[in-house]
């Protein structure tokens, strides 16, 4: 298994928000591990998505020039689940990027139903401050990416440029 | 202008959103690690939300200098902050509020330096800064 938690982005304007769905199928092994007899999505993997779709877009704001780490979640409220078959619609808005981390609003529907909401703060790690233990962010951003900022536009509307 | 109350609130407010506390556990005098239960990235979190809430640029290492704790720096010895290190914190924290400086000076343990950031330092700094 590989820790993505976002299936495509479907949204990207660079540096303002962005917006990423994630199919839940009946054959992802977590949904019987986490509540037997009950297949839900967990509510953890829901904010490791919501993570990804913000940490992406606060990522891409600065090129990729450093690693972004999920650092603090201030407040996640969650209203409702997600089961097999449903479409999570992750969403988030950046709203705060400095040089030591950022800032993003997120929230998660199923339709139109909100199933969580809340805020994520991210923290800019150097890699010499990660060291050699860190994670390929750019492996990740590269295959999640690919093709997906197709649909992005840049900041001043033209055309996302490719993370490379 | 905001007056010095005003500000006050705000900051309270700032802090029960960032620290997930009550109200009422906020007072002039709390010191944001020992009393409020900050942690170091809780500090880049109340950056950008008081930045949000009083709509001004707060450049982080002004308010929460970080580099008055590192080692190297000559500021402190064997574990005690030296004169000069004294000197240094009334020059970069012209906002700590001055009874707590004082009170590290009486017991100089580097631990107790963060005792110097109180919710009456943050307030001073915005004070300043707004012209309050």
């Amino acid at each position: 298994m590989r820790w993505f938690w976002v299936d495509r982005f479907t949204e990207f304007e660079s540096g303002s928000h962005a917006k990423a769905i994630k199919n839940v199928t009946l054959a992802e092994e977590h949904l019987h591990d986490h509540q037997p007899g009950f297949p839900v999505m967990p509510a953890s993997l829901i904010l490791e998505g919501l993570a990804q779709t913000g940490g992406l877009l606060l990522g891409e704001s600065r090129q990729f020039s450093k690693l972004v780490v999920l650092a603090k979640v201030p407040r996640m409220t969650f209203h409702g689940w997600a089961g097999p078959g449903d479409t999570l619609t992750y969403s988030a808005k950046l709203t705060d990027s400095r040089d030591e981390g950022g800032m993003v609003d997120v929230t998660a529907h199923v339709g139109d139903r909100l199933v969580a909401d809340g805020e994520i703060v991210f923290a800019h790690v150097d890699e010499n401050e990660a060291g050699a233990g860190r994670a390929d962010q750019m492996n990740c951003v590269f295959t999640l990416l690919r093709g997906v900022l197709d649909i992005g536009k840049a900041g001043n509307g033209s055309k996302a440029a490719s993370p490379a | 202008m905001p007056s010095r109350d005003e500000i006050l609130e705000k900051v309270r407010e700032t802090l029960v959103d960032a620290l997930g506390l009550d109200d009422d556990e906020v007072t002039p005098t709390s010191r944001l690690k020992a009393d409020l239960g900050a942690e170091s990235i809780d500090f880049l979190d109340i950056v950008f939300r008081l930045e949000k809430n009083f709509n001004t640029k707060i450049p982080r290492n002004e308010l929460f200098p970080e580099s008055l704790f590192s080692a190297d720096a000559g500021f402190a010895e064997n574990g005690r902050v030296t004169e000069k290190g004294l000197i240094e914190l009334r020059t970069r924290l012209p906002h700590a509020d001055p009874a707590t400086i004082d009170k590290l000076a009486a017991d100089p343990k580097v631990e107790n330096v963060e005792d110097l950031f109180t919710v009456n330092m943050v307030v001073n700094f915005l004070a300043n800064k707004l012209g309050a």
